[in-house]
């Protein structure tokens, strides 16, 4: 939560030195203010994060302003003691006298200077703790078996950790609306919700819109939007991530696997080039949902909807999945990668320069498009790329939607315009100058290749990983991998160079583009390439203006920039 | 159709802006105001004064539904707000409110504000009206009833019924 290289670098923040449960620990006196970013008065809640003494907490959130409405956050504290004339009250040996204040504070909110002790596991703080978990379980249905917050909810948790056994309560619950689609991506249960106004604060601060409240009054609380009126936003999700109970569910996840099922990736989200740092939860070669990863020099802890839902065609059913080679009488049949690469190989390696042109995808890995950039250079290639442009708005989705056109422009596969080489290959291959093509990611005939011509080529190939409309050309189709499936990195727009993790194999018979390349150039150079994205990147690492400083391991989960922009502003 | 506001209203409204430093500081007072025009807060009108405000709708909402003196429904005629504050259940308001609400055809197990099927009488619980010497006490309309018994409220229920015949 607290970021440790942020504590470092403000030098000029007087430190204070407190005891939290008797162990000592110096901590800043003022810390960044959640939304504003103005220093502000370190509270208790924040020294433990510091401490890693955890405290439990439901409306308390490090990205949102602080509410102080959940109480679960009560611990006691101590200050020095002083006598009627205010005189500071000494031990026998110097120091001075701490008293324990009467009556608990709220963590999240309490930041008095004077506080030198905390006390965060009394027997009083377990009595706060169980009786506030008390009045939260009177009203809540208790319906976890059929809740898909069950496993990650903090309810949950800490009633296991801090709660009491058994109920006290024989009256009847508070009947709340259930099962209100208050958007068209969420479903709210008013029964299972705490009140804890995260969502309501998520929308007001950090969305700017206030769409969501709060409607009556004492045990008939309730969150709401305004009735007739969807939340619908490109964010509305992240409400889901910050509810601490079931209470917000997203459609796309709701009833399809237990949380506790899914295994967790840390990755990069392939949706545009921002290059959110996220989570891929899944299981059996299935991603069931993502989620954003705290990273505060991208994304901070949030993601766009769009980025969040657009994983599906990774599972999709027009996945390639297996080896396609073109048969004599014109037909594509199921091959094998070794006959097929080797065939392909052999074409490579006797072309003379100028004959083959290369379309590369910017959804590709920084390694492999490092690459296909080295093929190119062999085999003196006509390359380009093509852009896909969207919208975009002011917070996290960039109008590029693509994850990597950075490494497309650091390696020259493409002009500052990708495309405007297209109709060059195209003629190109109309008047048979080039041979061959080889197509990583795109759709030849849609980015703009006369569809007619396509049959002239000595080689054709395309690796990609859905079926599209120019795949059935093709004389041989390779299937890739999407990002879920290997490892690698993508450089996102401002030049942060980001790894993302393998959740789980590739689909079928799909291989990672990277091994079928460096497979190809380890025939056709005579040289040995890595088989790796490690051993890549660390080759580009050693050769790439700018990515002196980095290595495989440096990169680390949150990246790093690349120094020097000389070349990516040429 | 377009919600429109009669200029008398939007006077007062437009006039109450001036008296705060914030314009969302209007809100209550506005809902005041169209609670006493209208009778009743429609989602027009909470559509209404949030856009006069620059709020979101649900803002004003969130008011509305705090706060038991707004109502989001049409009240009937005769508006009875009977007291169930300490001193008034003491002295018996659960009888008076039973008393009323079988004279009239409602339920008296039944949870807050209650309008007959014909929409000329409304009962409903209120808390503390600051009269506890004089308890039971109760409100019907703007009029004031202290040491009220089953027999005054079926006296103020004829006197109803006779008011409503002197207006038609």
């Amino acid at each position: 939560m607290i970021n440790k290289d942020q504590l470092q670098n403000k030098e000029e923040i007087p430190m204070i030195d407190i005891k939290i449960d008797g162990k000592a620990i110096s901590i800043p006196k003022t810390r960044p203010h959640s939304v504003t970013g103005k220093q502000e008065p370190t509270t208790i809640i924040q020294a433990c994060s510091i401490a890693g003494v955890d405290i439990p907490h439901f409306c308390y959130h490090p990205r949102l302003p602080v509410s102080g409405n959940c109480r679960m956050c009560l611990i006691e504290y101590g200050i020095p003691a002083i006598d009627r004339d205010r005189k500071p009250i000494l031990n026998p040996d110097g120091t001075p006298v701490i008293r324990k204040m009467p009556r608990p504070a709220i963590a999240c909110f309490f930041n008095d200077t004077a506080t030198t002790e905390i006390y965060t596991n009394t027997e009083a703080v377990k009595q706060y703790r169980q009786a506030v978990l008390e009045f939260l379980l009177i009203n809540h249905p208790l319906d976890c078996p059929i809740c898909d917050q069950a496993g990650d909810c903090k309810l949950q948790e800490y009633v296991h950790q801090y709660g009491q056994e058994t109920s006290r309560f024989v009256e009847d619950k508070v009947i709340k609306p259930k099962k209100r689609a208050i958007s068209s991506k969420i479903i709210l249960d008013n029964e299972r919700c705490v009140l804890c106004t995260r969502c309501v604060r998520f929308t007001r601060e950090i969305i700017g819109i206030p769409a969501l409240g709060i409607l009556n009054r004492g045990g008939l609380n309730q969150i709401s939007n305004y009735p007739g009126s969807d939340f619908e936003h490109n964010y509305t999700l992240n409400a889901v991530d910050l509810c601490p109970v079931g209470a917000l569910t997203s459609r796309d996840f709701r009833f399809r696997m237990r949380s506790w099922f899914l295994s967790e990736t840390k990755s990069i989200c392939p949706g545009c080039a921002t290059g959110c740092n996220i989570i891929i939860h899944s299981r059996d070669k299935q991603i069931y949902r993502l989620k954003p990863r705290e990273n505060d020099n991208v994304n901070s802890v949030w993601m766009c909807d769009y980025g969040r839902l657009n994983y599906k065609w990774v599972n999709a059913q027009n996945r390639l999945t297996h080896v396609f080679a073109e048969n004599t009488d014109g037909t594509q049949v199921e091959s094998d990668w070794l006959s097929t690469l080797k065939k392909i190989i052999s074409v490579l390696e006797k072309t003379p320069p100028k004959t083959t042109a290369i379309l590369v995808s910017s959804r590709l890995s920084t390694e492999e498009i490092y690459l296909i950039s080295k093929l190119a250079k062999r085999l003196d290639a006509f390359t380009d790329s093509i852009s896909h442009l969207g919208e975009g708005d002011s917070f996290l989705l960039n109008k590029d939607l693509t994850p990597n056109s950075k490494a497309i422009q650091i390696f020259k596969l493409a002009s500052k315009t990708p495309g405007d080489r297209i109709a060059e290959i195209s003629k190109n291959i109309d008047e048979g100058k080039i041979r061959n093509l080889l197509v990583f990611g795109e759709d030849p005939i849609k980015s703009g290749i006369a569809p007619g011509i396509l049959g002239r080529l000595d080689l054709f190939v395309i690796c990609d990983i859905l079926v599209n409309p120019s795949s059935k050309e093709a004389q041989y189709l390779l299937p890739g991998a999407s990002f879920a499936e290997k490892q690698g990195t993508f450089i996102n727009a401002q030049g942060r160079v980001q790894r993302f993790g393998k959740a789980f194999s590739p689909i079928g018979d799909a291989r990672p583009e990277y091994w079928i390349l460096a497979n190809i150039l380890t025939k056709i150079t005579q040289e040995s390439w890595p088989l790796t994205p490690e051993g890549i990147f660390n080759k580009i690492t050693a050769t790439t203006p700018g990515f002196e400083n980095m290595t495989w391991e440096l990169l680390g989960t949150v990246g790093m920039d690349i120094v020097s922009t000389a070349n990516t502003t040429e | 159709m377009e919600f429109s506001v009669p200029n008398i209203l939007k006077n007062k409204i437009d006039e109450l802006i001036l008296h705060y430093p914030e314009k969302r500081s209007v809100t209550l007072m506005a809902l005041h105001a169209f609670q006493e025009y209208y009778g009743y807060i429609s989602n027009e009108a909470i559509e209404w004064i949030a856009q006069k405000l620059s709020l979101m709708p649900i803002t004003v909402l969130e008011l509305v539904t705090f706060y038991p003196m707004f109502s989001q429904e049409p009240l009937g005629k005769f508006h009875f707000k009977i007291c169930r504050t300490l001193s008034c259940a003491l002295k018996g308001s659960k009888n008076i409110y039973t008393f009323l609400c079988n004279k009239l055809g409602l339920d008296p197990h039944l949870h807050g504000r209650q309008t007959t099927a014909d929409g000329r009488f409304t009962v409903e619980y209120v808390e503390c009206l600051a009269s506890c010497n004089t308890a039971p006490v109760l409100f019907l309309n703007e009029d004031f009833y202290e040491n009220v018994t089953e027999e005054s409220v079926a006296e103020l229920l004829s006197l109803c019924e006779q008011k409503e015949g002197e207006n038609e």
